[in-house]
């Protein structure tokens, strides 16, 4: 596969007035069209083809850009979810009021009895 | 006495009470001004002037009552205006995020943050424009309309808080609210020539703000100088029940000293900050801003944060994937615009697929891809480790300095449509802003000087967790003897 194919090493010196790899380097791609049509479809985006085309050509750009991180040694570094040393921060189980029903559904496109109204799902 | 618009807040606070000025009129100021310049510069997406100017006519009568009974409480900064980044929930105002895909959106509630400074007694002018959803650098991701710098009009302001950047530059309100997630506000404050602060994260609550990348979201002030930012920090600032990412330490009482001194403090200058590429201006000036505060006493060190050049891909990589789970929430059912359909799987394609941006689409499917199973752990979870490197830089380089002094961006503001359809030129713009959001840690940006165009020039001073209060104490030092933060735009 040429997916771990070369990528320049390119920090400040990135060469914005190409913007991506060219010519018959596009084959190199890290994304396939089929790629780009799954993740949009787990991130529920309807794509034109045009757009599919566009975003495989930059995502794979970006995602070539990301390959540096791979040098970078992390033996025994922990990952950081979060910058604070806060964990499990609880509070004491007493219900209190929130938003009333009618503020919740002040802004759905369709409602029907006090409920959100969609379409059914059909597959 | 100056012209209303421009009296700094803290000028504003003292004449209002004295009852030099009233509510009324330096709401009008405010608001005229917004109307006769606000078209070229379109820094503002809602305005709410009849609610305003009610608020500053009760403003009014509170001051009037209370200048007869002096000894009762008075909310602090009763009856100032202020503009809100359109990201931050405002109840009965529109929160469009930049966005189509919020465009009827009309917030129930208030974010704390906003909550705060109501209950301070400031008065909402309106929401400001950002890049959509706060993903960019320019405000030119914005789906209505790019707003313009006001220092040149074929300039952008920066982004993601340029609405409220251009603001506070332009005097069309006092202070504003910004978010900065990867520089959003320090950035645009350097390209408009006005102080902004980045706090600490979890100094501020981010309840009713939009979420886009939780671990690095922060609430952050812009104003015309480092007292006025200090100010409206105060107020913001602190633990809330309602975001479990506060910390429940104590605000420090920010007393900005007006001393001219300052020995003792060691400054770190870190070499990865001053690469090749950095327009050569912008090195001169910071350079120079550096040695202003020699001067005054302080002591420059050189310092090395080895692992700069990983917070670009770093944050290319979390904040996307922590944006692709936040946003979701956007399908067309609970708020917003639906495009309709049969079946519901094409409303939330269809929806997504039409009302976002493509800058938020590319976005969600970089942060979709690198959380997919068989790529975790390549991307994901080594950006997390690196982060942990990158932040530790930062730790161990605050044991032999008090702060850190770096440019804010490696360029002055570059013109709308310059960096085209070219996201990585782009995200090029962030690589200083960056590590202070993925370390936690707070930065103030102010202006130190200008390019030979005549385009403003901000420094970044960044600080240990929660230390905020020395990075105004410079900042309001450095006021002390430039004026570059008095400087305006000619309009």
């Amino acid at each position: 596969m040429l997916r771990n194919g070369e990528c320049a090493q390119r920090l400040l010196g990135f060469d914005s007035a190409r913007g991506i790899f060219s010519g018959d380097i596009i084959l190199l791609m890290r994304l396939t069209k089929e790629e780009v049509e799954h993740i949009a479809n787990l991130a529920r985006l309807k794509l034109t083809g045009e757009e599919k085309g566009r975003y495989r050509e930059q995502l794979s750009a970006i995602l070539d850009y990301f390959t540096q991180l791979q040098g970078v040694d992390t033996t025994d570094i922990p990952p950081t979810s979060s910058v604070l040393p806060v964990r499990s921060v609880l509070r004491p189980d007493d219900p209190s009021p929130g938003l009333s029903l009618e503020e919740l559904l002040e802004n759905a496109p369709q409602t029907e009895s006090g409920q959100f109204r969609v379409p059914p799902v059909l597959d | 006495m100056a012209e209303l618009i421009d009296l700094s807040l803290v000028e504003a606070v003292r004449s209002l009470r004295e009852g030099a000025i009233s509510s009324r009129e330096l709401t009008e100021a405010y608001l005229a001004r917004i109307t006769s310049l606000d078209k070229h510069l379109k820094a503002f997406l809602t305005l709410m002037p009849d609610a305003a100017l009610a608020q500053a006519s009760r403003a009014d009568r509170l001051l009037a009552s209370w200048r007869k009974e002096p000894q009762t409480q008075l909310p602090a900064l009763l009856g100032v205006p202020i503009a809100i980044k359109d990201v931050l929930c405002v109840a009965g105002m529109p929160c469009t995020c930049g966005s189509r895909i919020l465009e009827t959106f009309v917030p129930p509630f208030n974010a704390t943050a906003v909550e705060r400074l109501l209950a301070a007694g400031m008065i909402v002018l309106g929401k400001t424009n950002t890049d959509e959803f706060a993903m960019g650098s320019s405000t030119e991701n914005s789906a209505y309309g790019v707003t313009h710098n006001p220092w040149d009009l074929s300039r952008v302001p920066g982004g993601s808080s340029g609405g409220s950047a251009v603001a506070v530059a332009a005097h069309l309100s006092p202070v504003a609210l910004g978010t900065d997630t990867g520089g959003s506000v320090r950035q645009p404050a350097s390209f408009c020539g006005v102080t902004g602060i980045k706090p600490t994260y979890g100094r501020v609550s981010r309840y009713g703000l939009i979420a886009y990348g939780s671990s690095l979201d922060v609430v952050g002030v812009l104003g015309r100088d480092a007292m006025d930012v200090a100010l409206v920090f105060q107020f913001i600032a602190g633990h809330d029940q309602s975001d479990a990412t506060t910390m429940n330490v104590p605000i420090p009482d920010i007393h900005l000293e007006d001393t001219h001194d300052l020995s003792g403090l060691r400054i770190g200058v870190p070499e990865e900050y001053f690469v090749t590429g950095i327009q050569a201006q912008v090195e001169t000036i910071i350079r120079q801003a550096i040695s202003k505060l020699e001067e005054l006493g302080a002591r420059a060190v050189p310092v090395s944060l080895p692992h700069t050049r990983y917070a670009l891909p770093v944050y290319y990589i979390i904040a996307p994937a922590e944006a692709s789970a936040n946003l979701a929430r956007y399908d067309g059912v609970r708020y917003g615009p639906r495009i309709p359909s049969e079946d519901l799987w094409d409303v939330f394609r269809l929806t997504r697929g039409e009302m976002f941006g493509s800058e938020v689409k590319r976005r969600i499917m970089l942060g979709t891809y690198t959380l997919s199973a068989g790529y975790y752990d390549a991307y994901y979870g080594q950006a997390q480790k690196v982060r942990t490197l990158i932040k530790r830089d930062f730790d161990n380089t605050f044991e032999s300095v008090d702060v850190i002094a770096a440019p804010v961006a490696p360029t002055t503001a570059f013109k709308i449509g310059e960096h085209g359809d070219d996201p990585l030129s782009m995200y090029l713009e962030d690589v200083f802003t960056l590590p202070a959001n993925l370390a936690g840690i707070p930065g103030l940006a102010f202006p130190v000087g200008y390019d030979h165009s005549g385009l403003p020039i901000g420094m970044q001073i960044m600080g240990p967790h929660f230390r905020e209060e020395i990075l105004f104490q410079i900042a309001h030092t450095y006021q002390k003897v430039t004026e570059y933060h008095k400087q305006k735009p000619k309009l």
